[in-house]
Formats: structure tokens, sequence, C-alpha cells
């Protein structure tokens, strides 16, 4: 947007076709892994340690509903740790009725209770997931997009702290700067990218039939139920990213962000006169 | 300017986000929509993919883990059915299933009737293996059982025969699914030929070393280690071998997978 006098902003060619297209058939399909995998989970809203793990084990987490002198109550329960969570997790309304359920219906995906459904969805975009990030993964390293892009120089690893304080004051980089990426969004994408092979592996050791071939996962992983665990803890790191994502690109101009990766051409923004 | 564009774009995500939500629902609801059946299809695609997948890295027959004595889970959960009813499971029961028989029929050249005790005195295997359930519990347990397929191979599977389905003596109630309920029926089972005869596929008796318990599936049970629990046939009264799973019940090949499951359950 040119000013009266001053010449427009610079527009670079950011991203390649294959990162925006990977970009959103990523987008897409971690939404529905979400909402179908809190669906399944909420088939047996606890997680546990090791191999096995049942109603009759002790769990690491669990969301329930629970009756208590003020009624019944959503009990989420992390370790030893009780917190009341009515309303969001383990009673929640769902059309105007209260009912028990681990994740509300407004989160997952059907809305209602449906494992066979919920577990269709979940694989067969399971297989988009992994096909999708294998075709991002052999891209970017064969024309060097990760060890040019995300691989953070040792510069950047010493602006840490500076980067730290910039992202806090909500400071973001302007001209030359604003051409590549600085290093806390390297980090969060090589990180995303770790999370993702994460997510593929530790699903893969739900797996019984997978687990006959590759038993070394399980071993990974501490077990089945840890794998589970991990799943979980995986997903919400993922879910994390997503949020600051988005507070980034907001923050960042939500219209030259989103445009850039629908077009690829980026507007930079000028530096501060 | 800027203000409104952001607030914008977050109400803009959070209505499209909701939007896809609900639309995941209408696909799933309504299979009178035009598309949707078409959509659920692709989706079942996957089904084929994991099959095939699987399929070709188990080739070799590979096992299923074997644990220690020690990993065997102090409380094994019951699922499905935990108490068949009936009056003919009732006399079985009083008779210390004296009576019960195994028959394995169909497209087999010799057609067989075991007893528990005959089938007790077949060579055994015993495994200590994880059992996984498709809500996402696990129990470790040891299952002492004689192999199927030496049974299947004493009773002459017929050449083009594709399928060894077991009927089971419970009938399930079922639980709610699609926001409804779901429907009883008795229990069935069916797997592929290539797992009938995979070394820890069994036709269990024993479970940590007693009988099978009456919620275990007492007096003979299915194990086939490398799928999930629901494939596990309780109460297992007759195989019968076949070149498809047509014509039985729902005819998806099981209690669950006419009730939407997938019928390879090794995910």
């Amino acid at each position: 947007m040119a000013r009266n006098g001053s010449s427009p902003n610079e527009v670079i060619y950011r991203h390649t076709f294959l990162v925006r297209l990977t970009h959103w058939v990523n987008a897409l399909t971690i939404f529905v892994l979400i909402g179908t995998g809190l669906n399944i989970f909420n088939a047996h809203p606890q997680l546990y340690w090791g191999q096995a793990g049942n109603s009759a084990d002790r769990p690491v987490v669990a969301i329930h509903a629970m009756n208590t002198a003020h009624g019944i109550r959503g009990v989420t329960t992390i370790g030893s740790v009780h917190f009341d969570t009515t309303g969001w997790l383990g009673w929640s309304r769902m059309h105007g009725q209260w009912i028990g359920r681990a994740w509300p219906s407004w989160i997952t995906i059907p809305s209602f209770v449906d494992l066979a459904d919920a577990r269709h969805w979940h694989f067969f975009f399971a297989w988009v997931l992994a096909a999708n990030g294998l075709v991002y993964l052999l891209w970017s390293l064969s024309i060097r997009h990760v060890q040019r892009d995300l691989w953070p120089t040792l510069g950047d690893l010493k602006s840490i702290p500076r980067s730290v304080l910039d992202h806090v004051k909500l400071k973001h980089p302007t001209g030359e700067a604003a051409k590549r990426y600085n290093v806390l969004q390297r980090l969060a994408y090589l990180g995303l990218i770790l999370l993702v092979i994460g997510m593929v592996s530790t699903g893969l050791t739900l797996s019984p039939g997978f687990n006959a071939f590759a038993p070394w996962l399980l071993d990974l992983f501490g077990g089945r139920q840890s794998a589970r665990t991990l799943h979980f803890a995986f997903a919400f790191s993922i879910i994390a990213f997503i949020v600051v994502h988005l507070v980034e690109v907001v923050l960042a101009g939500p219209i030259n962000e989103v445009w850039s990766m629908i077009s690829g051409r980026y507007r930079v923004p000028r530096e501060h006169g | 300017m800027a203000l409104i564009t952001r607030r914008g774009m977050l109400i803009g995500g959070a209505a499209g986000s909701g939007l896809l939500l609900a639309g995941c629902d209408k696909i799933l609801q309504g299979d009178h929509l035009n598309g949707s059946a078409s959509f659920q299809r692709v989706l079942a695609a996957a089904q084929g993919w994991t099959l095939s997948s699987q399929r070709f890295l188990l080739g070799g027959g590979a096992l299923a883990r074997e644990f220690k004595p020690s990993d065997i889970s102090r409380h094994f959960k019951a699922n499905g059915t935990s108490h068949p009813g009936g009056e003919d499971y009732a006399r079985h029961l009083e008779e210390g299933f004296a009576n019960w028989r195994l028959r394995v029929d169909g497209m087999v050249a010799r057609p067989l009737s075991l007893s528990v005790d005959e089938i007790r005195r077949l060579p055994a295997r015993t495994q200590i293996t994880r059992h996984d359930c498709v809500e996402g519990w696990s129990a470790i347990g040891q299952w002492t059982g004689a192999p199927l397929g030496p049974i299947l191979k004493a009773a002459g599977v017929a050449p083009g025969a594709k399928y060894a389905i077991f009927y089971c003596a419970d009938n399930l109630e079922g639980e709610p699914a699609k926001g409804g309920q779901q429907s009883p029926g008795q229990y069935y089972e069916s797997l592929a030929l290539v797992d009938c005869f995979h070394p820890q596929t069994l036709i269990a008796y024993d479970m940590n070393g007693a009988p099978l318990g009456v919620p275990y599936g007492a007096p003979l049970r299915l194990r086939v280690e490398r799928q999930l629990g629901y494939k596990h046939a309780k109460y297992v009264q007759r195989i019968r071998i076949t070149d498809t799973l047509a014509g039985v019940s729902g005819g998806k090949g099981g209690y669950w997978e006419d009730r939407g499951y997938e019928w390879y359950a090794g995910i």
C-alpha cells in the first residue's frame, strides 16, 4: 500500500508451489486428525505409561464425569492432581443438554460418539499426512529448502535471546531481515517436522499389526500405552504450534501472510524510517 | 483498519472451522445426501491401503511380541459379553463344558466336531501377549490353546476357500454409536485364511494358567494376536470355511464390522 510520495513495497517470491500446496493439505489434514483423534480418545478417556493399561490400572491422564457433593462435575486428572473442568472436559453441554464426555462435542469430529467413523477418517487422513509430509520433506531437502531456509546458522542461534525479546515485544522484522525466516521461526518449523514424524511413528506403534513388523518401536516409546500417551502429547504440541502460528500470522499482517501462502508472493515490510 | 482485519480474520477463522466441523457431521449422518456416500467410499479406501501395506510388511508371518510372566496384567478388563445368557450356555457351564463341541465345516474335505477335551489333547502353544481394544486400552495375558492351522489342515481346506467364519454363543447388546443405539445381534467374526494359519492364532482354552473364565470366553475363544480385541471371538462353537462373507448377518464379516468397524483390525 503505497502512501503519498513513497515507493511501493518490494514484493518477493517467498513460497514455492510445493511448499504452498503441502502447507494447505497439511492444514486441512491436521484439522481433521485432531477432531477425529479427540473423538477416538473419548472411547477410553485415560492415558497410561507402559506396555499395557486399562481401567484397572493407574492412568497418567484421565478425563471423567464424577458424582460429587456439588452434583456431577467434569474432572480432569493429571498425575495425582485433579482439576474441575465442568463445561469443558468430562461433563459438557451438547445441544443444550449436559452429557458426560471427555472432549466436548464442539471440538470432536464427528460431534457425536462414533468411534468407527472417527477411526476411518483418522486413518485416511493419517495416510494423507504421511504422504504429504514425505513429499514435502524429500522435495525440500532436494532443493535445499530445509538446509537453506530452516536450518539455523550459528549467527541465528546467537540471536535467540534478541529474537525472543523481539517476539515478546511483538516487533516484527522489516526490510532485508524480513526476507528470511528468523531463528524462532526456523526452530518452530523444524520442530513441527519432528512432531509430525513423532505423530506418525507413535501412531504406527498403536497398530498391533505394525508392532509385529517393527517391535523396536515399542522399545523406542516404552510400550503401546506410552506411545498412545506420547501420541496425545505430540498432538497437543502441534496444537500449541498452530495457536502461536496463527497469532503470529495475525500480528504480522494477516492478508499479506495468507496471500503469500496462496500466491507465493510476499510484500516485504519496509524498514522503519 | 488493521484491527478490523485482524478481528475479522479471527471471527472468519472460527466460523470457518465451525462450518468445517458441521460439514463433517453432515457427511456422516446424511448417506442420502449427494456425494456423502462416495466421500465415505473414498475414506474406506484407506482400509485397503492399510491391509495391503500390512500384508506386504508382515508377509514373512512375523510374530506379535511375547512378554514375560511378570508383565501379565493384574486385572484383565473383560469387554463385550461378560456372560452369554440363555439356557443352553447355562447347561454347558453346569456340565463343565463336557458336551461343548467345536464344529469345523463348510469348504472342508473332512468336517470335524471336537470336544474341549479333544482340543486340549492336541499339540498346544502358550504365549504371553498384549490384547488391544479398539477403544484404546491394552492388557497382557497368558494364553494356552491349540494352534488353529493344524486343526484346519486336519479338516482339509478346499481350494478356493478364503475365510474362516467363527460363530459364537453370545448375543451382544452393543453400544451406542452414530449418536444412536447399536442393535443387538449374535456375535461372530471372520479371518482371512492367512491369519488362521499364523502360528500364534489359537483356539485358546486356558488364560493365565487356568481354564478360561466366563467373561473371557469359556470354554473356547480365538486368539489372533496381530489384530484388535474384537477379532478375538469368545464362546466359539463353529468354524465355517467359506469363500464369501456375504449372507451371514450384515455380510461384513463380524458383529462389529456390521456396525461400521474395520474387517481388517491390524490397526
